[in-house]
């Protein structure tokens, strides 16, 4: 095994900036937020997602400051916990008053988020968070943390192990829930038909995009991730229509912003998260205009073509 | 290796250390006094920089109070969010192009990139496929990396560090410069003048955009001029609040007006206010110690004003409106035991004035135990009194008894006569309408239907003398008299005896 694997993980842990980790670790978070966030996407609660990045930070730092513990788990249930909160809050406040979502969302993330800065302000000394990283991550330094050995070998840094069991994860639940999923997100009167509650299906991907989140939150901060859930996806759903079809190309695409936002942060010296997003955003654009059917050159030459037609007909 | 990683970690620690410092240009940390005195020190007003930031504050409040109303009431709230983020990177722009932290250059930077932003948002949700929502997401936060991404290399120059850009990322009402408040005042001035001028149009759109079109409104270009006052509103914000936070002085302060108010004018007064209040004690509270951001105070603050106004406004709150449903409901309650012992007493020909309690548990298809306790409850009221099972309605009990009956069976009659229902279709109605008729309307009812006597099933509707006939024994006919109501239903028979 050793003698396989040894020699190229000796070179990409041997190389200096730890940029093979970074890649990495780039890669495995904007493939399992893509994958969720293409859900979100389907199902017209992309801010959802917007808000839960944002009310995770009270959850992490609350769970931090009880617990005085940086393990995943502990900061996966403060995320939970916080994220269910924040659904909750909503949907109480849209349900019982006037108040539309669009404004529930926006006064329950901001109250959260600050909450968490204040936190982090106030028990500055105390917490491993600095208020400026939660917006934009330190996947830089993704490479000194603490490496995970199993049987007396470094095999990567802790976090980089936690993002590939998320994904892992994610791909698990997305397997055995795709039915569901599929359904209640493209058609939710046929879905409650055939007995599937979109309530439940709804929660269910609400936890799994809190994992997901708080999983990227220390590399990529928590408004940086938004751009993880939903660039993949919609980036995608412009040149593709079948689901499966959308959810294969988020892998590439991460692979792909993952590397050009390594890049770029090495050639202008910036935010590695910061150039992943930027990259994410110019496939985007790129994508946008370039795309066969609903790009927008292509739906200009759709206009000049029935232009051109019209006079003759 | 391992001397490498140390070297990465010396990397990190000057990193952290260089931001740490980028905090230090604060108040706060110049004297190191403990609250009390810094609290005098904000309320005496001794420290010019305290007068700056509350002026400041105050017209931040105003501005995003006043817009935020017209986005939350149209439910574009988040747009808001959207523009707040998207105008980071004009801000570093900005920053770039005067080479120092210069108010006017990053002014126009950060509301060029909000109106691009908001133009954008615009653009993919217009010309694609992909929902609004995550239209939004995408805008935000990628206007955000890069914003992020020149912000980071902004400060990995040298002298970077300095910059002071951090500020606009959580808020600082404490480096407000003198330059920054007439950029402040010049923007209120703007916004309210705008929201003056074209107040009809945006109150129109707002409510009811198809009569809006028809009015002949331009409707786009109100929206992109609205859209740019945010924006305006939105650059002046983040100086205090931050961009993350700054939707929130837009969407919280409204929103709590929302639920006190119900007139637009008055609504944007009351959001004007609350924003106000929120930016003065969030600056306040920021100001007590060291190294607090101003931007998540000033938004607690206004989530604070909201958590009460959401349980207890007098029309809106989720408590006051659950503890109004809870007693229309046992009034409900209450009438209709009152129908039952009436029916019951109508069944019997009215040869008797009680009705035994097993009668009118069996009557209501209840369990005895509920029925006695709703006769208990009419006992508090002093409709009834309850003594060895059976019941005796009091005089106010039967007066009541026979105006629910009346309610019902006239409100049948008229389904059935004037709106041509069929008279089997028309109980459930009148089960819910019978609670809530007004004296007036019931007085128009009767003259509508020409004083009837009888209900489309047969039955006799009670008027003023059945109450005074098979009325509780005791001297009956003095008590009610003086009540609002007998005089309303004895003008009527005395008009129709004429």
């Amino acid at each position: 095994m050793t003698a396989i694997f040894g020699a190229p993980l000796e070179m990409f842990t041997s190389d200096p900036g730890g940029y093979f980790w970074i890649w990495l670790m780039g890669f495995l978070i904007i493939s399992s937020c893509g994958l969720v966030g293409t859900f979100l996407v389907l199902r017209k609660s992309a801010l959802i997602g917007d808000a839960i990045s944002h009310s995770v930070l009270p959850g992490i730092v609350i769970a931090f400051l009880l617990t005085t513990s940086r393990a995943p788990w502990i900061m996966i249930i403060g995320a939970l916990v916080a994220g269910l909160l924040t659904t909750v809050a909503i949907d109480l406040i849209c349900r019982k008053t006037r108040i539309k979502e669009d404004a529930a969302i926006g006064i329950v993330f901001s109250s959260f988020f600050a909450v968490g800065v204040i936190l982090i302000s106030v028990y500055a000394s105390k917490v491993h968070l600095d208020a400026d990283c939660v917006l934009y991550g330190e996947i830089g330094y993704i490479a000194l943390e603490p490496f995970v050995s199993i049987g007396g070998r470094e095999w990567m840094p802790g976090p980089v192990g936690v993002a590939a069991l998320v994904l892992a994860g994610v791909a698990i639940s997305i397997f055995l829930l795709y039915k569901e999923l599929l359904v209640s997100s493209f058609d939710p009167t046929f879905s409650t038909t055939i007995g599937i509650s979109r309530a439940w299906v709804h929660y269910l991907l609400i936890v799994v995009v809190s994992i997901t989140i708080v999983s990227a939150f220390e590399s990529v901060g928590a408004i940086l991730v938004i751009a993880m859930l939903i660039l993949p996806g919609s980036t995608a759903y412009l040149v593709l229509d079948r689901l499966p079809h959308i959810l294969a190309t988020v892998l590439p695409f991460a692979a792909l912003t993952a590397a050009m936002g390594v890049y770029f942060s090495i050639l202008f010296n910036c935010s590695t998260a910061g150039s992943m997003v930027v990259s994410g955003f110019g496939l985007f654009l790129i994508t946008w205009f370039v795309s066969p059917n609903q790009g927008l050159i292509a739906q200009w030459r759709r206009r000049q073509v029935s232009l051109m037609s019209e006079p003759s007909a | 290796m391992i001397a490498c990683r140390k070297l990465c970690w010396i990397a990190a620690g000057s990193f952290l250390l260089i931001t740490a410092s980028a905090h230090s240009a604060r108040i706060g940390e110049i004297t190191k006094t403990h609250i009390g005195e810094q609290a005098l020190r904000f309320i005496t007003l001794r420290d010019p920089s305290v007068v700056m930031a509350l002026i400041g504050s105050l017209m931040i409040g105003l501005n995003c109070g006043l817009l935020g109303c017209y986005m939350v009431v149209r439910r574009v709230s988040l747009i808001g969010d959207t523009i707040g983020h998207a105008v980071l990177p004009g801000v570093c722009l900005g920053y770039l192009f005067a080479g120092y932290r210069a108010p006017i250059p990053i002014f126009i930077g950060a509301v060029l990139a909000g109106v691009a932003g908001s133009y954008l948002l615009e653009a993919i949700s217009s010309t694609t496929r992909i929902p609004k929502d995550a239209a939004m997401g995408i805008v935000l936060s990628s206007f955000f990396g890069i914003g992020i991404t020149m912000l980071t290399y902004i400060q990995r120059q040298p002298g970077g560090n300095k910059s002071g850009l951090n500020q606009f990322l959580f808020g600082q009402s404490a480096a407000f410069s003198a330059a920054d408040l007439y950029l402040m005042g010049f923007v209120t001035i703007l916004v309210l003048a705008t929201l003056t001028l074209l107040h009809k149009e945006l109150v129109v759109l707002s409510f009811d955009s198809s009569y809006a079109a028809t009015l002949g409104i331009p409707a786009q270009l109100i929206h992109y001029i609205q859209m740019t006052c945010v924006a305006f509103a939105i650059v002046v914000g983040i100086q205090a609040v931050g961009v993350v936070l700054v939707s929130a002085m837009l969407i919280t302060p409204a929103a709590t007006a929302y639920l006190l108010r119900d007139r637009m004018t008055s609504m944007l007064a009351m959001s004007a206010l609350i924003g106000c209040v929120a930016g003065v004690l969030g600056t306040f509270i920021s100001f007590l110690a060291t190294g607090l951001p101003t931007g998540p105070f000033i938004v607690l603050v206004a989530t604070f004003l909201f958590l009460p106004t959401y349980l207890f406004a007098p029309r809106h709150g989720v408590l006051t409106r659950w503890w109004r449903q809870r007693l229309s409901r046992r009034r409900t309650e209450r009438e209709n035991t009152l129908k039952a012992i009436y029916h019951i007493l109508e069944l019997e020909g009215f040869v008797t004035d009680q009705v035994g309690l097993l009668e009118l548990a069996q009557y209501r298809r209840e369990p005895e135990d509920v029925a006695r306790a709703r006769l208990t409850d009419l006992g508090r009221i002093g409709y009834a009194t309850l003594h060895a099972d059976r019941v005796v309605l009091s005089p106010s009990g039967y007066q009541r008894a026979c105006e629910i009956v009346r309610n019902h069976r006239l409100w049948e009659l008229y389904l059935v006569n004037r709106a041509q229902m069929a008279s089997d279709h028309v109980h459930e109605d009148a089960e819910k309408i019978e609670h809530v008729l007004s004296h007036e309307y019931i007085h128009q009812l009767e003259k509508t239907l020409k004083y009837p006597r009888m209900d489309p099933h047969g039955k006799p509707i009670p008027g003023w003398e059945d109450m005074d006939r098979v009325g509780p024994p005791e001297d009956f006919g003095s008590g009610p008299q003086s009540d609002g109501l007998t005089r309303i239903y004895q003008e009527p028979f005395k008009g129709g005896s004429t």
